[in-house]
Order: C-alpha cells, then sequence, then structure tokens
C-alpha cells in the first residue's frame, strides 16, 4: 500500500510491451510520482506503453497533463502509448478537455495488448 | 473550512465536497465536475497564487441556495498573489501539450466562474452549478455580477 502523496503504481513487462497499472486519484499531489514513474519507463524504450486506469476513479488537469507529457515522449521515441479502461469520470475530464480523440483510448487493456 | 496551501488536502476537500453535493440533490456525474472545478481551483492557488508555498493560508465555504433555483455556491478566498481577473482565460485546446486546462475545465463544468481582486489581497473565486432541470430559465444560466456578501 502507498500513502500520502506517493502513488501505488504496479508495472508489468510484456515483451515488448510495459503496463502500468497506477491504483488510486490522480491529483496536483500524486500526479508526480506517476510522471516519475513513466519517465523512468519510456526511458527504458519500450514500443508499446498502456496505462491501465481501471483502478484511477479520479483525474484532475495535472493526471492529464501528466498523460499528454508521456505521449509527447512515446511520439519522440516511436512507441506507442494507449490508455485503457477508463472510468466514466476520468474520460468526462478528457472529453472536457478535447483530448479524447488525441490518445487511443481503449476499453481494456487485452485490447491494447492485442491492437 | 480553511486549509493549508497543500496538494496533500485536495483529497480530503474533494471528499467533503462531494457528500455535500450529494446530500444536495446533484447526480454522480455533476458531483465529479464540482468537486474537480474546486479541485482545480485549489490547485491553480497553491501553485500560482502561493508558488508552491506550503503555508498560505485558503478558505473554501459551500453554500446551498434555494432561490430563485436551487444550486450550489462555492467561494475560495486566498491571501497569495493578485491577477487580473480579465487575464485568467482558457488556452487554446488545439495546442497539445501538457498544463494550463484548469481554467477551463473550471468554467466549462460550472455555471458560473469568476475571479475578483480581494481586499486587502489575494483572490476570491466564484463557482455556482445547477442540478441539471433546475434551472428557472435555461437561457439564464450566466448569472453575471458580483456574489451578494450578505449570503454569508
Amino acid at each position: 500500500m502507498s500513502s500520502g502523496n506517493e502513488m501505488e503504481i504496479n508495472v508489468e513487462n510484456r515483451d515488448d510491451s510495459v503496463l502500468v497499472t497506477p491504483i488510486g486519484d490522480v491529483d496536483l499531489a500524486r500526479s508526480p510520482s506517476l510522471r516519475s514513474r513513466l519517465g523512468k519507463i519510456l526511458g527504458e524504450s519500450p514500443t508499446r506503453l498502456v496505462v491501465d486506469l481501471s483502478q484511477v476513479p479520479y483525474m484532475d488537469s495535472s493526471g492529464v497533463a501528466t498523460l499528454v507529457e508521456a505521449l509527447q515522449q512515446c511520439r519522440a521515441r516511436n512507441c506507442t502509448l494507449f490508455l485503457a479502461g477508463m472510468q466514466d469520470r476520468v474520460r468526462s475530464v478528457f472529453e472536457i478537455a478535447r483530448l479524447d480523440t488525441v490518445f487511443t483510448i481503449t476499453a481494456d487493456t487485452n485490447s491494447a495488448l492485442d491492437a | 473550512m480553511e486549509i493549508l496551501s497543500q496538494a496533500g488536502l485536495l483529497a480530503p476537500v474533494r471528499a467533503m465536497l462531494t457528500s455535500f453535493s450529494e446530500r444536495s440533490g446533484f447526480d454522480d456525474i455533476e458531483t465529479g465536475h464540482l468537486a474537480l472545478a474546486v479541485d482545480e481551483a485549489l490547485a491553480n492557488v497553491i501553485r500560482h497564487g502561493y508558488d508552491s508555498r506550503p503555508d498560505g493560508r485558503i478558505w473554501i465555504s459551500a453554500y446551498l441556495i434555494e432561490e430563485p433555483h436551487r444550486r450550489i455556491r462555492i467561494e475560495i478566498e486566498d491571501e497569495g498573489r493578485q491577477t487580473d481577473p480579465d487575464q485568467i482565460v482558457s488556452r487554446d485546446l488545439e495546442e497539445i501539450r501538457p498544463g494550463g486546462l484548469g481554467v477551463h475545465i473550471m468554467r466549462e463544468v460550472t455555471d458560473t466562474c469568476e475571479f475578483e481582486r480581494r481586499k486587502p489581497g489575494g483572490m476570491r473565486l466564484i463557482l455556482e452549478k445547477t442540478p441539471r432541470g433546475e434551472h428557472e430559465n435555461p437561457s439564464d444560466q450566466n448569472h453575471a455580477g458580483t456574489p451578494e456578501n450578505g449570503h454569508k
């Protein structure tokens, strides 16, 4: 379990893909730990990064900014980024920010890993 | 409610507002949007008003107003850096880059989002949100003007 501002994040390597599963709210307090973790993972040059958001009930604009930054890093490194399993509340933030068509969003992680 | 300008305090504020909103008859999506707007507002105060200093004071007041139609009003006040309210605008969303989405989100998910300079210092933000179906006049969703201090 994590506590305070440190986010619990599970990371699983699957062939040349990396599955990242943050757990809990992603807000101003906790987005830095997600940003740091994604930066380290992208430094290892995976060809596919899947962020499983099924266990994220809430995300604010700092969380969205973290994922936009990850998307930009992926594009620069020829890595494909998928956002999987978004809950409705989180999806609505992407829609409000008009980013739902910028990211590749899948219903679940299997769809992303099989794509 | 008074809090310090610390990001770790956003979650308990969200929890309190979520409970207040649900008890006031807002549905799940509206409640989520209200909590999001307040969260974005507080994040802006912490980052820009207090430059991420952890000892700034922020006051949050929540009111359920029944007339002329039911709505929630949230007032957020601080003693941080003042900004010209006319300069607080959304950025161009066509530009895909991290950051700068908070004001757009606040304006998008509330009916009223008004910034004021506070005397003697700091800023005041008034947010109002009406439950779906409660608007007295659907075309009258922009409640212009400054808040009546008498509500406090």
